[in-house]
């Protein structure tokens, strides 16, 4: 059922809209003004300079690496599956595929993509992540010539996305295991 | 064929004595008997008892297809006996029913018999307590690698752990570590941490494939299942251990790290490596075909299927699949095609006219071909294919639908007994035109060099005369099939067909069983369902109009055909129906 809302009844004044548009215009003489004369510009010269976002900022996600310089994803594609709207796509490794950088951690993907053009910063894929593999970092703006360009391969997230120290768990795990190979077992 | 791989050969079951028992408050009425792995009759149990009245029990090692050991502790269940007095008779309460005796412990469901007024508590705080203590026990030494586990998804931890389990671990000390990415055999791997040591997997191989071939040594955490020193585990049937491995254990190396589980869109379909036609599900995504499971058909395969016929999907998406029609090997449509074809096959004289099916085709297909060969008066054969049996599942009939081709009228019961007339026919030049379907024919026997995937266990044996020469005298060669050979390259009309995950159709196993398969995947280019383009042609050169859905098809095959009177599209089920062959 439409809902009717009750606007409030604008008086004379307020439907010439002169007022507003002398308003507005008080404003832009305002700025006007403080450029010429006070030298404080109010816009930003955007190319050069560039808008430092807040912490917390959604921007674009990118695969980090580990304080080893080893590639935390493993593959799971837990954010291939939530993503939204389909943006990211991982070409598992297979039997025989890629063996991962790290030792003990057996999974590595053989391509990690994600279409920038269909992200939508949502997030889910950093929330999802098991490894802490990838993360909504501060860029907020991608600029390509073409569509493909703007598909982003493992090789160029994972330089963009730079290293993001952890707990290492597989490598926790290996050690633990080796520290096992011996008897008697040191806990 | 064991007793234990199918019921179908069973005589219909004796009436067995029903009791009755109550399962959280519920009565139910259950029978006393109840078969077991093996088919043979024994006291129902507890969990056979929670199953059919819907009541679910968690379980590792318990598998309704394998025997019970009893070893996961994951089903243990509250109960109650009817009180006995001391003269031995029931204990009455005051409103007149008998009075219940709750057991001071625990049983594990899998293995406790039921008893008349049994009643069984799975919702009690100590069930819910066991079952976290269970869980916490398994989880101990687990190494938690869901990440990297082609299990995860479809793993019975994962599923338990959220359904029973405790939200936190309490373990604070170092997990044991066992091995990882044991290589056990040819097509399993192992990763020693991830076993709960339910046993399944050593008691399907012990049980049911016959080959006693794997056990579990060491002591204690350090248990690990494991082959005999230098035995690699191979038989025909070592992929079902990965089925039954209730986590992440064994895998298969042939999907490890290829796809998760969860991505796999599942197709019912049917097996075509030989004429039991196991049921299977097709994990596909996106169009790619990454592994077949059996799916239960206890008429069937029960929950089994051999590891040659799991493994033999590759040729589906194989680089040489033909996907365009070609008439004297130039590109064309299939309108244009098909017309010309129709016009030639028309003006044919009667007797002109030879057709050699195939028994990998669906009864649909090769019943539409037989109406072409009624109308044409055509000689027709199909090419049969031997190979080796074995006890469980393997027929020695390598093709999925030689009962097929032998009720539509394809062939005669003996496959391959016209293929000399017809080459005679050729050599004489009476038969002008040749009709194949999904055969290469100019092939003789099998050589080493030509063996692909598909013929690697499906071996054409049979040596017959129809040579790329005696072919090439023919006016008209017309082949449809799916990868391009030796035939197709003779041909003047090259009709691009489906494999069986790329369209639906019904085939009749070596034993009777009509059953339906599913399209899983898209056909490549122009492939079109051999199905689809057969009942253009029939409508082109016969008149006769018929119906363009696979429903409607197999229903009027159902009434033309005697063997397969009375089916219907929507009464074969997921598991079929066994006809008189």
């Amino acid at each position: 059922m439409a809902i009717t809302v009750n606007r409030k009844k604008l008086n004379f004044w307020e439907r010439l809209y002169l007022p507003a548009v002398v308003g507005g215009l008080k404003v832009t003489g305002r700025h006007l003004f403080r450029t010429l004369f006070g030298g404080k510009a109010v816009t930003m010269e955007y190319p050069e300079q560039k808008w430092t976002v807040p912490t917390g900022y959604r921007g674009a996600p990118y695969l980090v690496k580990d304080q080893d310089g080893d590639t935390k994803c493993v593959s799971c594609q837990l954010c291939e599956f939530v993503c939204p709207p389909k943006a990211i796509r991982i070409t598992p490794p297979g039997t025989s595929g890629l063996k991962p950088d790290r030792d003990n951690a057996e999974k590595m993907p053989l391509e990690f993509e994600i279409n920038m053009l269909r992200c939508i910063y949502c997030g889910f894929c950093q929330e999802v992540c098991p490894e802490e593999a990838i993360f909504l970092k501060q860029d907020w703006s991608h600029v390509g010539t073409n569509r493909a360009e703007l598909i982003y391969n493992k090789e160029k997230l994972l330089s963009l996305g730079g290293a993001a120290p952890g707990i290492q768990k597989w490598k926790h795990k290996l050690e633990e295991a080796r520290a096992q190979e011996n008897f008697p077992v040191k806990v | 064929m064991s007793t234990a791989a199918t019921t179908e050969t069973k005589p219909a079951a004796p009436a067995i004595e029903k009791i009755k028992v109550k399962i959280d408050g519920r009565e139910i009425e259950v029978p006393r008997l109840t078969a077991d792995w093996s088919g043979k009759l024994t006291p129902t149990t507890m969990i056979q008892a929670c199953e059919l009245a819907k009541t679910d029990v968690p379980h590792y090692c318990y598998h309704p297809k394998l025997p019970v050991v009893g070893n996961c502790r994951m089903c243990l269940v509250e109960y109650g006996m009817p009180a006995l007095g001391p003269d031995r008779k029931p204990v009455m309460n005051a409103d007149g029913t008998p009075k219940i005796a709750k057991m001071p412990r625990p049983a594990i469901a899998c293995a406790t018999p039921l008893s008349p007024g049994m009643e069984i508590y799975t919702k009690t705080p100590a069930v819910k307590q066991m079952r976290e203590g269970v869980l916490e026990s398994l989880l101990i030494n687990h190494p938690l690698d869901c990440p990297i586990c082609d299990q995860a998804g479809e793993c019975k931890l994962q599923e338990y752990s959220v359904d029973y389990g405790q939200s936190a671990s309490r373990f604070v000390e170092a997990k044991v570590h066992k091995p990882k990415a044991v290589d056990l055999g040819p097509r399993i791997m192992l990763d020693a941490e991830r076993c709960i040591l339910c046993t399944r997997c050593i008691r399907f191989t012990r049980d049911i494939a016959k080959d006693d071939a794997l056990g579990i040594i060491n002591r204690g955490s350090y248990n690990t299942i494991s082959t005999y020193p230098g035995m690699p585990f191979d038989n025909n049937y070592t992929l079902n251990t990965v089925d039954v491995c209730p986590v992440g254990a064994l895998t298969s190396k042939d999907f490890r790290f290829q796809m998760r589980a969860w991505f796999l869109k599942e197709t019912k379909s049917v097996c075509t490596s030989c004429a039991t036609g196991c049921s299977i599900l097709i994990g596909s995504r996106e169009e790619k075909i990454y592994r077949y499971t059996p799916r239960d058909n206890d008429a069937v395969n029960a929950s089994w299927m051999c590891d040659a016929g799991r493994l033999n999907y590759k040729w589906i998406s194989r680089e040489d699949r033909l996907k365009d029609v070609l008439v004297r090997g130039q590109k064309s449509t299939w309108p244009a095609a098909l017309n010309e074809l129709s016009d030639k096959l028309k003006k044919a004289p009667a007797g002109s006219v030879a057709i050699i099916a195939s028994a990998r085709q669906t009864n649909e297909e090769l019943w539409l071909i037989s109406k072409l060969k009624a109308k044409l008066g055509a000689i027709s054969d199909s090419i049969p294919r031997v190979g080796e049996a074995d006890k469980l599942l393997v027929s020695a009939d390598k093709n999925p639908n030689t009962n097929g081709a032998r009720l539509t009228g394809i062939c005669f019961t003996e496959m391959g007994i016209n293929l000399q007339k017809i080459a005679d026919g050729i050599e004489q030049g009476k038969i002008k035109v040749l009709i194949v379907f999904g055969e290469n024919i100019a092939k003789h026997g099998v050589s080493n060099d030509r063996l692909r995937e598909r013929e690697t266990i499906s071996e054409v044996v049979d040596e017959h005369g129809l040579t790329p020469a005696l072919l090439a005298k023919l006016e008209t060669l017309v082949v449809s099939d799916i990868h391009a050979n030796e035939t197709t390259r003779l041909a003047h009309y090259v009709l691009p067909g489906c494999a069986h995950a790329e369209k639906r159709g019904t085939f009749t196993s070596g034993k009777g069983r009509v059953q339906k398969f599913m399209k899983a995947v898209e056909a490549p280019g122009d492939a079109r369902a051999e199905w689809e383009f057969l009942h253009d042609l029939v409508h082109n050169v016969t008149g006769q109009n018929g119906f363009v859905t696979i429903e409607g098809l197999f229903n009027q095959m159902a009434r033309e055909v005697p063997a397969f009177s009375g089916l219907t599209w929507a009464a074969l089920g997921d598991t079929g129906v066994t006809v008189q062959i």
